[in-house]
This record gives structure tokens, sequence and C-alpha cells, in this order.
């Protein structure tokens, strides 16, 4: 029996497709129509249901059959793919309808899809090209899932699009939106987010040297900080905004009070992170505090720093959006998503998120390459 | 007093007692020790004696509590801004992010030399320690005792007429060991360096001082000074002369009076 390789994925997924075929109609007009023969009544997969249970079971079945991992990835990579897409295709106008086959056969074509990201994730091909693209294709079928999953429950069930709109009426609404989330986009992350970010991290980076080279403010300083750090930005957003007015300044204030304290601390710590040889070492020198600092103590503090300007690439962007709900001009991603959240536009709310979550990973993601490259000696980079 | 060169370190009834909280520790107590221009001495006792407290104490790591120390005929202090010593620390303490040849630009950029010379330093003493070749490698792509070696190039560069050592070669194989040791005393004997040496090694102390200063702990003290009558240049295989043998078993016999006053 060398030929047949079962996993439990694909056999669990041709039983679903067995239970589908034997519960019958897949939707509430399906129902209708078997009752009353006679009548003409339109229901969704009218002829793609074989198709569908076909497509799953075919590449269950092959997927059992001893082959070589490329080819059974993508027979199971073909297979979930045009199964899921016709099952949302075919829900299209009869949403809320769906009966418990069309679950069952969701859930069969994500198991396969599950199967398919474990058979690639388990290769280790030796060209490095091949290397880097499975470590892209493996995350984007991961992602793709979360919104198959998500456009197909939604749809299927018929959950109101004020909960939870469909991501495919998401992505609409951003196609469309585009100049208007361009321009929020500008006014709350290019102004507020980064002048805010940039600003509070070079106080915070600031007052920690400061505190540094003198000692007394160091011990009045660090008190302070803590408690501006414990300030509700929900408080603190509408002062600012009383003081610096409705524009982004008052926002990139709100920003400059969340980031700096974490500037400030991890600083502060990092600047105490060099050993006592390295520092020894140092005085034998004759090295003042300046050469002292910039040669040593600074580049040990590195990895302090950047988990600091990490912690804050989010904080920023929560700061200045939720800033945004007390006041401002027309435009900015909190003041749209304050004001279509009253107009019941969810989708538009939706769409802010899904920039939101875009350009905070984008920032992230930039800060934590730069780290990367400034940090390399360190233990947890060099090694990984 | 007259024939003898000048002091480079002179210490007069120096302890040092450190508080710590299970109450005073004495590391160092009555030492009385002067250390002429160009001599080579090696501190050696049982660990925890006060060699390396005594070193600091030299370099103005470690302020003394009692008594009294001079280096070059100044305080410690003044020493140390001027720049009159080269320390060599247990661990090799090269900075991470730095290459070797940068981790032993170091003290060079500290001082303020010109590319140039900093440049030519680099290569003189990374050959003399026999790493050539490795200057663009990180310190934690090398082995230890490479670092080691990297971190002796680095305080050789900075060219000081005082060395502290602190067991530098302890990390290190005997063969790189032998080799550093010739190394060491070629260099001495061409620059006339002063240089200061703890070691654990009977042999190593013995083939390179011209005075071994035995130490014992509880409280850490001097108990024996032994002048060497080894001639200056020294091959290695003076080790197996009876004169060599007759210091070394001197040695031997300090560190064993030393020992049995604690039991
Ligand atoms: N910073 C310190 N604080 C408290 N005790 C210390 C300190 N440094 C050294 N000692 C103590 O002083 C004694 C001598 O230490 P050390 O000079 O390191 O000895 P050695 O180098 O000969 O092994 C030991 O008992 C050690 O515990
Ligand atoms: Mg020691």
């Amino acid at each position: 029996m060398t030929w047949l390789k079962p996993s439990w994925q694909s056999v669990l997924a041709v039983l679903l497709c067995l239970v589908a075929f034997a519960l019958g109609a897949m939707s509430k007009p399906e129902v209708a129509a078997l009752a009353e023969p006679t009548a003409t009544v339109a229901y969704p997969y009218m002829g793609a249901k074989a198709l569908i249970i076909g497509l799953l079971l075919i590449a269950a079945l092959v997927s059992m059959v001893t082959l070589t991992p490329i080819v059974e990835a993508t027979v199971l990579f073909v297979g979930a793919h045009a199964a899921a897409w016709l099952l949302i295709k075919g829900i299209a106008g009869f949403e809320g309808t769906a009966l418990a086959p069309y679950f069952l056969l969701l859930a069969a074509a994500w198991l396969l899809a599950w199967r398919c990201v474990a058979l690639l994730s388990s290769l280790r091909p030796s060209e490095s090209v091949a290397r880097n693209a499975l470590r892209l294709i493996i995350p984007a079928i991961f992602g793709a899932w979360i919104l198959i999953i998500w456009e197909a429950v939604t749809r299927g069930a018929g959950i109101p699009f004020i909960l939870l709109p469909p991501p495919s009426a998401i992505g609409a609404r951003i196609a469309n939106s585009l100049p208007i989330l361009g321009s929020d986009v500008r006014q709350t992350i290019f102004k507020a987010v980064l002048i805010g970010y940039i600003a509070g991290n070079l106080a915070g980076f600031a007052v920690a040297i400061l505190a540094d080279r003198v000692p007394f403010l160091r011990r009045g300083l660090l008190p302070i900080g803590n408690m501006v750090s414990a300030l509700p930005i929900i408080g603190v957003a509408p002062i600012m905004v009383m003081w610096f007015g409705f524009d982004w300044p008052s926002k990139a204030a709100v920003v400059i009070i969340m980031t700096f304290f974490p500037m400030l601390v991890n600083t502060v710590a990092g600047l105490a992170a060099s050993g006592h040889m390295e520092r020894d070492l140092m005085r034998t020198y004759a090295s003042g505090y300046w050469p002292t600092l910039l040669k040593l103590r600074l580049p040990a503090a590195m990895p302090f720093i950047f988990n600091a300007l990490k912690i804050n690439s989010t904080l920023a962007l929560i700061g200045a959006i939720v800033a945004e709900f007390f006041g401002t001009p027309v435009v900015g991603m909190g003041f749209r998503i304050s004001t279509e959240v009253g107009r019941m536009n969810i989708d538009m709310v939706w769409a802010e998120i899904a920039v939101a979550a875009l350009a905070g990973s984008v920032f992230y993601g930039v800060v934590a390459l730069i780290e990367r490259a400034v940090t390399f000696w360190h233990p947890s980079v060099r090694g990984g | 007093m007259t024939e003898h060169p000048p002091a480079v370190v002179s210490a007069s009834k120096l302890g040092l007692t450190f508080q710590t909280n299970d109450g005073p520790v004495q590391a160092l107590s009555n030492v009385d020790l002067t250390i002429g221009k160009g001599e080579f001495v090696s501190f050696i006792g049982p660990s925890g004696c006060g060699k390396t407290t005594l070193l600091r104490v030299i370099a103005d790591l470690e302020k003394a509590t009692s008594g009294a120390i001079s280096v070059n005929g100044m305080t410690p202090e003044q020493a140390r801004e001027k720049r009159a010593y080269g320390y060599v620390f247990q661990a090799a303490a090269l900075f991470p992010w730095r290459t070797i040849e940068r981790n032993v630009a170091l003290p060079l950029e500290i001082i303020g030399l010109s590319q140039a010379e900093q440049a030519e330093r680099i290569k003189r003493t990374l050959e003399l320690v026999n790493l050539a070749g490795f200057e663009k490698k990180y310190p934690w792509q090398l082995s230890g005792g490479m670092q080691q070696r990297a971190s002796i190039a680095r305080a050789l560069a900075f060219d000081a007429d005082l060395l502290l050592m602190d067991e530098p070669f302890g990390a290190l194989d005997e063969i790189v060991r032998d080799h550093l040791n010739e190394q060491l005393l070629d260099l001495w004997d061409r620059t006339n360096k002063t240089i200061c040496f703890v070691t654990h090694s009977i042999p190593e102390a013995v083939y390179l001082s011209t005075r071994i200063v035995v130490m014992s702990p509880r409280p850490g003290r001097v108990t024996d000074i032994i002048e060497s009558t080894l001639p200056r240049k020294r091959p290695l295989d003076i080790r197996e002369t009876p004169e060599f043998l007759a210091i070394a078993a001197r040695v031997r016999d300090g560190l064993r009076a030393g020992h049995s006053y604690d039991d």
C-alpha cells in the first residue's frame, strides 16, 4: 500500500463531502424548488453543486495517492480554491439562505487548503528563489483563507451588513474611495503620526540623556514621566485640541505625549545596559562622558531604543486616530471612522480600519528592518 | 637608591576593604611594593587573594582605603588621566558591534590619533598576536582565544609604558600561550615597558618575570617577593634548566606557606 498515503485532512474532507451530498439541498430556495418540482424557482448551485463536490472529492482522493509534494500541493491548491470560488460566487443574490451542506463544503475546502499549506511548509527547497517564494506563498494562502471564510460565512449566513460587511464589499469601498482615503492618510499618518512620532521619540531620547548626565534630574524626571504616561489619552486629547486647535498639531501633541515615556524609560534602561568591564575599559582610556556615550553606551542601548521605537509605532497610530474623535477638520482617519459610524456606512469604517492596519504594519516593518541593520551584532538578531 | 631606576608603582601599607552586605571584606592589607621602570612583575596566588584588586587599585578602577600608592610619581587618578597604562582584562571585553580592527582602533580614536597612524598600529599589533587576516571579522565570529588575543592587541596598540595584565592568557591553550609568552617577553625586551602580570601558572610567572610577588588570601597580602636570576633573553627551553626549576620551587614553597596559614 505504498501508493496510498492518506492525510487526516483529506479523509475528513471526503467525509464532509459525502455528508453534504447526503443532506441534499444547499440553500432554502433549493428546498422550495425540490418541494414544488413543477414551479420554476431559481436557486443557487443548479449546476455547480455536483462540480463543487466533484472538485473537492477528486482533489482529496488524488492527494491520498503518493505523489511528489509539489504535484500534491498543486492539486490541493487548485481543488480547494476553485471549490471555494464556486461556493462564494454561487451564493451571490441568495445571501442568508445557505444550509448546512454549504458550510460543510466550505469546511472541506478549508481542510484541503490546510493540507496544502502543511505540505508547502514541509518543503525544503535548495534554491533561494524557491525558498523566498515559499516564504510569501504560505502566509498569502493563510491570509486568503481568512478572507474566504469571512466572505463565505457573512454571505452564506446573511450576517447584517452593519455588523460585519463581507471583505469584497470593503474592497470595493476602498477601490471607490481612494481619493478620500488618500487625503485621510495624508492628514493622519503623514502629519499627525509621523511628526508626533519623530518629535516624541526625540524628546524622550533627549530627556533620557539629560537625566543620565544630571543625576538630580533622573530622580525628579522619571517619576513625573511615569505620571505623564499614565494620563488617559481620552482625557488629554480634548485639552490638546483646545490648546493647539482642530488641525493636526493637536493630534501630533497627543502622539508626542504617548510616545515620549516609552522612549525615555527604554533609553534610560539601555544606557545602563553596557557591562562593567566595558565601562572600566573606557575609564582606563580616560575617556570622557561623551566619547563613552557615543562609542559604548549608545550602541549597547540600541536594542532597547528600537524596542521603544517599535512600541511607539503602534501607539502613535492609535493616539492620532483616537485624538481625531475629539474635533478635527473634515478630514482624517479618526474623523472618518467616527462620522461614517454615525451614518451607518460601516464599509467605509472597515475600509479605514484596513488602511490603518496596512499603514501600521508597513510602519512597524520599516522600523523592524532598520533595527535588524543597526543591531546586527545582538545575539537575538545574529542567531536568527 | 641611586642605582635603582625611578619607581613606576610605589605602594606602602596599602589596604582596601570592600563594604559588602555581609560585612566588610578585607581584599588587601599592608601591601608594600615598589616596581621600577622596565621591570616585569608577576603576581601569583590562590584566587581571592586580591591580585585583581591590587591591579585595579594601580589602575584607579578601585580606591585604596588605607595606605598610600603612587603611579609614575602621581596619584593613580592623575596617572589614569594621563593614560599612563594599558589594561588587559581577564575577559576580552570586545565590543560586538565593532570589527576586530575597529576594536583595536577604539583607544586610538579616543586619544585622537590620525587615520594613518591608527592603520599602522592596527596592522602591527594584529600581526604581533597572529590575527592578521581577521581584521574585518566581528568578535563573535572568533574563538575565545582569538578574542583574547585581539584584546591584547588593543592594549598594545594603546602603547602606554605600563602594561597591567590580569590573567590575560588564562583561557588560552598551551601552544598559543607559549607563543604569546615569547611575544610578550620579546616586546618587553625591545620596548622597555613595565609590565604587571597576574597569573595562576608558576612556570608562566617564572618564565616571564624579573620579580615574582607571591600573595595569599584572607586578608589579601604579599607573603614573598622573589627576584629572578634568569637572564633577560629567555628561550622557551630555559624552562628545563636547574636555575629555572629552583626559582619555581621557591615560588611553590611561598604559595604553600601562604596556604597553610588558612587551615
Ligand atoms: N567589588 C567588590 N566588592 C566586594 N568584594 C570584592 C569586590 N571585588 C573583589 N572582592 C573580594 O575581594 C577579594 C579579592 O578579590 P580579587 O582581587 O578578585 O582576587 P583574585 O583576583 O586574586 O582572585 C575576594 O574575597 C573578593 O570576593
Ligand atoms: Mg582575579
